[in-house]
């Protein structure tokens, strides 16, 4: 088979998948088996971390929230990439089914940045004494969650839902190319101002016994965000397609 | 087919019809520094009168004030061409957008920031900043307040079609200003304490020197898909 073949295989391949009825049945039947996975491995990683791995020597118990802490602090940094690089292709080739995509995307990064911010704050009580400190990995959090609401918001304020996605897709563009240089920023501003030095224990030095609860709940949360993004995006993706027919008998089908 | 005219002749048209405009009204025009200097005020009235904290917050609540302000009047940007149907125009235009964007944004720093930044020694001496902590405070404003007005010319061209903006106008430009913000005033902290303050105006300047040629493209992109 020659190259330019496979290329245009792949090319019809996402045409296909990515025409509205195919795209519907395509996250249809791949919805339930990533929430599925999600769950097992979440409740593998969770009675991993609740259960066999031994207390810290310094946190105690505490420490244990690492493990939703941790893989949602990843994911609010992999999902706003994944919404840019579907941002990117939405505008540059205009696939419908990426627009859908990446505005689906918001939602759920912005849930786990939250989700970092409010574990780590709880976290943060009984190991720093205190609720919220301007570290520098919060303040990115921080700003990381007005990304999302700004592309959240833009998204709703626009009445035509492909010249909002277009809209919002920009902007989580331009979002992604202004993540690091906040990041570099803010860690220039908190050497500057001198606030109290706050160190998380990171996770490579973790030992291997606490490690693999961590692979599970990272792996499970993954699979929750493609479970969930499936899902959002099959909803929109019936709204926008309503007045068809093969919309009406997709909704009737699973109702 | 007529040629089309040349870039310089473009500019100078769009620079005088939009000075000519803000000629005419103003009043609408001192509205910024009415504001900026309102918020300078607030702060003492809030906090008390003590001279060692004033000079202490006082290069952040300038460098906050100057910031509200602009973004108080980004809204303005666009939103007028678009209600007379001038933005349109602007689109169709042989001219490139990018740089009709550009003249644009000059119009809006010299309206909002430039009478701001004239008036800084003012703000300076309200807030009982120290002499020798005016020269980065106007350094890094100076080179701080293009970078804003051309990031939130961003923003304003994606929010143009949109009739109640306000909020969402700050909700998105706010997490762009941080950095510029975060090395503005911190340029004067650090000359506050003794140390080394050049190299924040230093990136400052490369961030400059990076969206005046990036962002009057990125705007024009992004008023086309406002607009499409």
């Amino acid at each position: 088979m020659t190259r330019t073949s496979v290329l245009s295989r792949i090319i019809l391949w996402f045409n296909q998948t990515g025409s509205p009825p195919n795209f519907d049945r395509f996250a249809a039947r791949w919805t339930p088996w990533a929430f599925g996975f999600a769950v097992v491995a979440m409740a593998v990683g969770a009675w991993g971390a609740l259960a066999t791995v031994p207390a810290d020597y310094q946190q105690g118990e505490n420490f244990r929230i690492l493990y939703i802490h941790v893989p949602c602090a990843w994911m609010s940094l992999f999902v706003f990439v994944a919404m840019a690089i579907q941002a990117f292709i939405a505008l540059v080739w205009r696939i419908k089914a990426c627009e859908i995509l990446a505005m689906a995307c918001a939602p759920i990064g912005a849930a786990f940045t939250l989700v970092t911010l409010v574990t780590g704050s709880i976290w943060g009580k009984p190991t720093w004494g205190t609720w919220w400190t301007w570290d520098p990995r919060l303040t990115s959090e921080l700003v990381l969650l007005f990304l999302y609401v700004g592309v959240i918001g833009l998204n709703n304020a626009i009445e035509d839902r492909r010249a909002a996605a277009r809209a919002a897709s920009f902007l989580a563009l331009v979002g992604v190319i202004n993540v690091p240089i906040v990041h570099f920023a803010v860690q220039w501003w908190n050497t500057l101002h001198q606030g109290e030095t706050v160190r998380l224990i990171g996770p490579s030095k973790l030992d291997s016994s606490m490690l693999w609860p961590l692979i599970a709940m990272t792996l499970g949360t993954k699979a929750w965000f493609v479970g969930s993004l499936l899902q959002r995006a099959r909803a929109a993706n019936l709204e926008n397609e309503a007045p068809k027919d093969w919309a009406r008998a997709a909704v009737e089908a699973s109702a | 087919m007529a040629r089309a005219p040349s870039l310089l002749a473009v500019g100078r048209a769009q620079l005088e019809r939009d000075l000519r405009l803000v000629w005419r009204r103003r009043g609408d025009a001192a509205q910024p520094l009415l504001f900026a200097l309102i918020v300078v005020a607030l702060f003492p009235l809030a906090l008390g009168s003590g001279a060692t904290m004033l000079a202490r917050i006082a290069p952040g609540v300038v460098w906050v004030a100057v910031l509200l302000a602009g973004l108080l009047t980004l809204d303005s940007l666009f939103r007028s061409d678009l209600e007379d149907g001038s933005l349109e125009q602007l689109l169709l235009s042989p001219a490139p957008l990018a740089w009709l964007i550009a003249m644009r944004v000059l119009v809006h720093w010299l309206v909002t920031a430039l009478p701001l930044l004239l008036a800084t020694p003012l703000f300076a001496e309200l807030l009982q900043l120290p002499r020798p902590l005016l020269v980065p405070l106007m350094l890094s404003l100076a080179v701080g307040t293009p970078l804003l007005s051309l990031v939130g010319a961003i923003v304003a061209a994606l929010t143009v079609g949109i009739r109640r903006s306000g909020m969402l106008l700050a909700v998105l430009a706010l997490p762009l200003f941080v950095p510029v913000l975060v090395f503005g005033s911190g340029a004067v902290v650090a000359a506050s304490q003794g140390l080394p303050w050049s190299g924040a105006i230093y990136l400052l300047a490369a961030g400059l020197a990076l969206a005046l040629v990036l962002v009057p493209l990125a705007a024009a992109a992004a008023l086309r898909i406002a607009l499409s």
